[in-house]
């Protein structure tokens, strides 16, 4: 795993920290060095103490990719524990609520970890339904780790539940072509239900073009249901708009 | 008027209900720990609960703009299964720590057994060390002398009485409550029990000191949406605004807020349910759309 280092994440929290939340991470960090167990009681509580906020200010907050402040503490603790991290992280998981186990998420990059530790868990996340965690699960470890067939699923997934793949670092280097034709296939259904289809499937989709699926999206503009011509059109200048 | 239900188990009711209370202006609510209508038999089951608790029910309730806590607690019924008890008291400071977490609850007694005393006698030491207030359920057969001696089990962990709420009175009981400084919970049932005519009466009698209305609502025959029809009850009986939302509002949220955990409007952002449902792209993934 290219691990990634916790000291630009480090920077970029402090910045955002005040006084009593610089100083309440500070004796945390040093507490779950000392002592494993503490992290217990310590990961719940981090966004009492830090916040909750974006990490990046100008970030939108409906961004679901976007990381909070609560999320690089999480990280930091996590990085904190070193070796610990492997025995504690399934149960921080496991009793997690949903902001702790996005920090879980999002700290997989950060850790030395085994593969039986760390893709379980990801897995997991996957098969929730809560936006949130799904985007944090589709972190930079999930792209190097997951196989070609998860990968797959997990950008249907986002799809589906309408998590945004552009800000998905690494994946045009994932793309299948098998891939490239899930995401047309899934156009399709949508253009024949006369649905809108979201834009940010389209680079998925013609990083391996594939000629059949295209071709049937193609047809549905001669279609004489209105609906499904509107669609078609839509979708498929959306396509152009992306190549352009 | 900003509406606070303070005890309804979301748990076991539906988006229809959901979608009804945002309309009906519930903004805020506190799911407390219960029992599921039959006995759970492993710990893991208590766990998957209070899981579901902090995680797939808040979700659920902030796509309708409803802001979920909860309160999390070993019930008095299943304190009676004295092994499977003793573990769900040992994971309880897991859950304890969490955010939204407002009160330990709902504790009490049921049968009035000892082994409902000791698992209330443990969790109100729990609630002291966690330093969270608790919500203490009464039982409802022999409720006067069951109530009585709740106060008394709740105020011998030390606990201040501006901590503890009892829960489910009646015309009776609540007076034993307001003389020991405890807060009074009233709960408003369809038909029996308590209805909001009684409590009406009940406030216009002894004023609405450290007194809170809740539906109880859970997977029996109980209605969501009590609160804003006491509420409307209050109303027709010429109560002001500003008293009604005393009762409904400003007192739970008092209660609670010694938690040092409600929040009521932060970038969870629950103070406008329209703005949250229709504006908020975290709100597609609710469901998978295909
Ligand atoms: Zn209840």
């Amino acid at each position: 795993m290219t691990q990634l280092q916790e000291r630009p994440l480090a920077i970029a929290l402090d910045a955002r920290l005040d006084a009593a939340g610089r100083a309440w991470l500070a004796a945390a960090r040093y507490e779950v060095t000392n002592d494993e167990d503490a992290i217990a009681r310590i990961f719940p509580a981090v966004g009492r103490h830090v916040g909750r906020g974006p990490l990046d200010a100008t970030a939108d907050r409906a961004d679901v990719h976007a990381w909070t402040l609560d999320d690089a503490a999480r990280t930091l603790l996590l990085v904190a524990l070193g070796d610990g991290a492997a025995k504690e992280l399934p149960l921080l998981y496991r009793h997690g609520d949903g902001a702790e186990r996005r920090g879980v998420l999002r700290a997989l990059a950060y850790l030395t970890l085994d593969d039986a530790v760390g893709v379980p868990l990801v897995e997991d996340a996957l098969r929730t339904n809560d936006v949130r965690i799904v985007a944090a699960a589709m972190g930079p470890y999930a792209i190097e780790k997951l196989d070609d067939a998860a990968i797959e699923q997990a950008v249907l997934k986002c799809v589906f539940v309408g998590v945004p793949l552009d800000a998905i670092e690494g994946l045009p280097e994932r793309v299948t072509p098998e891939l490239s034709a899930m995401l047309a296939r899934f156009v399709h259904e949508r253009v024949a239900a006369g649905r809108t289809v979201p834009a940010d499937v389209w680079p998925v989709i013609d990083r391996h073009p594939p000629t059949t699926e295209l071709a049937e999206i193609e047809a549905e503009l001669d279609q004489p249901v209105t609906e499904r011509r509107l669609a078609a059109q839509a979708a498929l200048s959306a396509r152009a708009a992306n190549q352009g | 008027m900003r509406i606070f239900d303070p005890h309804i188990h979301m748990t076991s009711r539906t988006t229809d209900d959901y979608e009804a209370m945002a309309a009906a202006g519930i903004e805020l609510i506190v799911e407390p720990a219960f029992w599921l209508g039959q006995p759970r038999t492993n710990i893991g089951s208590f766990i998957d609960y209070f899981d579901g608790l902090i995680g797939w029910e808040r979700f659920r309730a902030e796509q309708f703009g409803v802001s979920h806590h909860c309160t999390m607690g070993l019930n008095p019924k299943e304190a009676n299964d004295e092994a499977l008890a003793r573990e769900v008291l040992a994971l309880l400071p897991r859950y304890l720590a969490k955010d939204r977490v407002v009160a330990i609850g709902e504790i009490g007694f049921d049968s009035m057994t000892r082994a409902e005393e000791y698992a209330f006698q443990a969790q109100m030491e729990l609630a002291v060390e966690h330093d969270l207030p608790a919500l203490v359920h009464t039982p409802h057969r022999d409720k006067a002398y069951g109530t009585q001696r709740s106060i008394e089990i709740a105020l011998a962990s030390g606990i201040s009485p501006d901590r503890v709420i009892i829960d489910h009175n009646n015309e009776l009981t609540f007076q034993y409550v307001r003389d020991a400084g405890c807060w009074a919970g009233f709960t408003i049932y369809p038909e029996t029990k308590m209805d909001e005519h009684r409590l009406v009466r009940i406030v216009a009698e002894h004023g609405m000191e450290k007194t809170i209305v809740n539906s109880a609502a859970d997977w029996g025959r109980s209605d969501p949406l009590k609160v804003p029809r006491t509420v409307q009850a209050l109303r027709e009986a010429d109560f002001s605004d500003a008293d009604i939302s005393t009762l409904v509002w400003d007192n739970p949220v008092a209660f609670f807020s010694q938690s040092g955990r409600l929040e009521l409007t932060d970038e969870h952002g629950p103070a406008d349910p329209s703005a949250t449902f229709a504006g908020n792209s975290v709100l597609r993934g609710a469901r998978e759309e295909g």
